[in-house]
């Protein structure tokens, strides 16, 4: 088997988000960069843990500056095989799946791993792309995937409850919470990393449809308002009256 | 054209698609062009669509769309947007319309904004739009510059407006070719309004203590009508199930009414609920961090707090 595991590079959690004066940049500066995290815990282990019982290959890829080369000697250290990067800062999710579709073309994957969403655009746009580029089907939100012989079995999140889905390989999958446990990469693997191949490819063309006017942030809250424990009729009369939610 | 996708799982059109073709009404009101709403399979009551503001409602009775594939549902949507000289096609931002919208981008050859908040601005028919990002962090403005623009709406975004005729729908078929995807069960919790759709959520974490104290908060829930959610630790100690996870790693919910109890609100759990319109915070503690987001804050017991909040609902309900 071979998987492909797609890893972007993102802002931690707990980093706080500025922009440059107009707007037009995210400020990297003082930000701690991290593999998003639905990536690393759910799609890349999972698919460790398939190439683990059943052999073949998990290569990582990702579309970013030489930068990131610490974000993907992580991938590397938690276990993939080895890894591609793709020379182009990441503009936009259709620039992102363009690069990935293309690198992946010809390389016969069983299946394309995904996270869910990255946590910085929050868009879960480059896994249905690839998947379209691509003609291969595509089981988002999957936190159960199950591999047997050429058919694979998910489950996967709806909206308040879960779909039970067969699909054949190759296909596209896009992870969440259940699939895999976070693994931390341990000392071992964190040396090994630093030889496995790291391939870097240069990216090919691609033509924007979306322009980002400008990044702001939200209007700051008033600051909470302490209700009386004793008294919940005025929560209540606050609810109504003024925020008018209920 | 406007089109606009209205999902119906397992047969019924719900809230998403009632928002989605309000949504699309407006669009299509600042472009100048009508409302089309679309839907695949087994549909009850696709004529009520109109009054949400479609002036036609296109029907694929086909059941094969029963069964949700992304593949065939982009490629069927596609085709009548296509058809249709669609100039913008809109689905909402759900599990399903998620795993479409960037499969109709690459397939229109369109520009994608996905989980837009608000209304457009109109400029040259050109479509400028915002959404949320970084986990509610931040507001990003987007123009779209292709001649098609898809968009996928992100729930409770608009307030759904029925005030419109009901429309006759058109039976129609589409060429979406065969699937790959076989869908063997899905299990669903019936008669609840499923998280990412309700609009008052009651959500309770580690301050409960043990799990078979969450009779208070199903009580509150009750009585508001709320759908109940719970913070990750107690997900993760299989306190509460799984599927009422919010926050990063659960799901990111945006409701008019957050009541978070004995949550101290790590930023994690806020990335996945600061989009809500109202937070009410209760919590014993009042250095907890979810203070900072909260609107409204009750430092006490949550074991009194709450059923006084239960009691003191119930009364404003019945004298309202």
């Amino acid at each position: 088997m071979k998987f492909l595991v797609c890893i972007s590079q993102t802002p931690d959690t707990t980093a706080k988000i500025s922009f440059s004066a107009d707007g037009k940049e995210f400020n990297a500066a003082g930000v701690q960069f991290i593999m998003n995290p639905y990536d690393e815990w759910y799609a890349l282990v999972r698919a460790c843990e398939l190439r683990e019982a059943l052999g073949g290959s998990v290569v990582a890829l990702n579309v970013g500056p030489a930068s990131n080369e610490t974000t993907i000697r992580k991938a590397l250290a938690i276990g993939a095989d080895e890894a591609v990067r793709i020379n182009a800062e990441p503009k936009s999710a259709a620039f992102v799946a363009k690069q990935i579709a293309e690198y992946a073309r010809n390389e016969q994957f069983d299946a394309i791993f995904f996270g869910k969403e990255t946590i910085d655009y929050n868009g879960s746009e480059v896994g249905a792309m690839v998947a379209e580029i691509l003609d291969l089907p595509y089981i988002s939100y999957a936190s159960k995937l199950d591999l047997n012989g050429n058919a694979a079995t998910f489950e996967r999140d709806i909206e308040g409850g879960v779909e039970v889905l067969e699909a054949d390989l190759p296909f596209v999958v896009s992870a969440s919470k259940g699939m895999a446990e976070q693994r931390i990469p341990n000392m071992r693997g964190i040396m090994t990393a630093r030889t496995k191949p790291l391939k870097v490819v240069e990216p090919v063309p691609f033509e924007e449809q979306v322009e980002t006017v400008k990044f702001s942030l939200p209007p700051a809250k008033a600051g909470v308002k302490l209700v009386d424990p004793e008294n919940m009729d005025e929560l209540v009369r606050l609810l109504h009256e003024d925020a008018k939610v209920i | 054209m406007v089109l606009v996708f209205a999902e119906s799982p397992r047969g019924h059109l719900k809230k998403a698609a009632f928002e989605a073709v309000t949504y699309g009404k407006k669009v299509a009101d600042l472009l100048g062009t009508s409302c089309t709403a679309l839907t695949l399979g087994t549909v009850d009551q696709a004529a009520e669509l109109g009054r949400y503001g479609a002036s036609k409602v296109l029907n694929v009775a086909d059941a094969s769309f029963d069964q949700f594939d992304s593949q065939r549902f982009a490629a069927a949507i596609a085709d009548v947007a296509k058809n249709n000289g669609a100039k913008v096609v809109i689905v909402s931002h759900t599990s399903t319309g998620k795993s479409i919208a960037g499969r109709l981008a690459v397939r229109l050859d369109a520009g994608l904004v996905s989980g837009v908040s608000g209304l457009p601005e109109v400029s040259g028919g050109q479509l400028t739009v915002k959404k949320t990002v970084f986990s509610g962090k931040a507001i990003a403005e987007y123009r779209i510059t292709s001649p098609v623009s898809v968009l996928s709406l992100m729930g409770n975004a608009i307030k759904p407006d029925a005030s419109g005729q009901s429309v006759a729908a058109e039976n129609i078929s589409t060429n979406a070719g065969s699937g790959r995807i076989r869908v063997k069960d899905v299990r669903t919790q019936e008669g609840r309004v499923p998280l990412p759709e309700a609009e008052i959520v009651v959500s309770a974490g580690r301050g409960m203590k043990d799990p078979s104290n969450w009779g208070i908060v199903e009580d509150l829930a009750e009585t508001l009508g709320a759908t109940t959610a719970c913070s990750r630790p107690v997900a993760d100690s299989d306190w509460r199930p799984h599927h009422e996870h919010v926050g990063q790693t659960g799901i990111a919910i945006r409701p008019n009414l957050y009541i978070a109890i004995g949550i101290s609100g790590a930023i994690q759990h806020l990335a996945g609920v600061n989009n809500s319109k109202v937070i009410v915070v209760i919590n014993k503690d009042p250095e907890a961090p979810f203070f900072k987001a909260a609107d409204y804050g009750v430092v006490g017991d949550l074991f009194e707090v709450v059923p006084r909040l239960n009691e003191a609902f119930k009364k404003f309900k019945a004298s309202n």
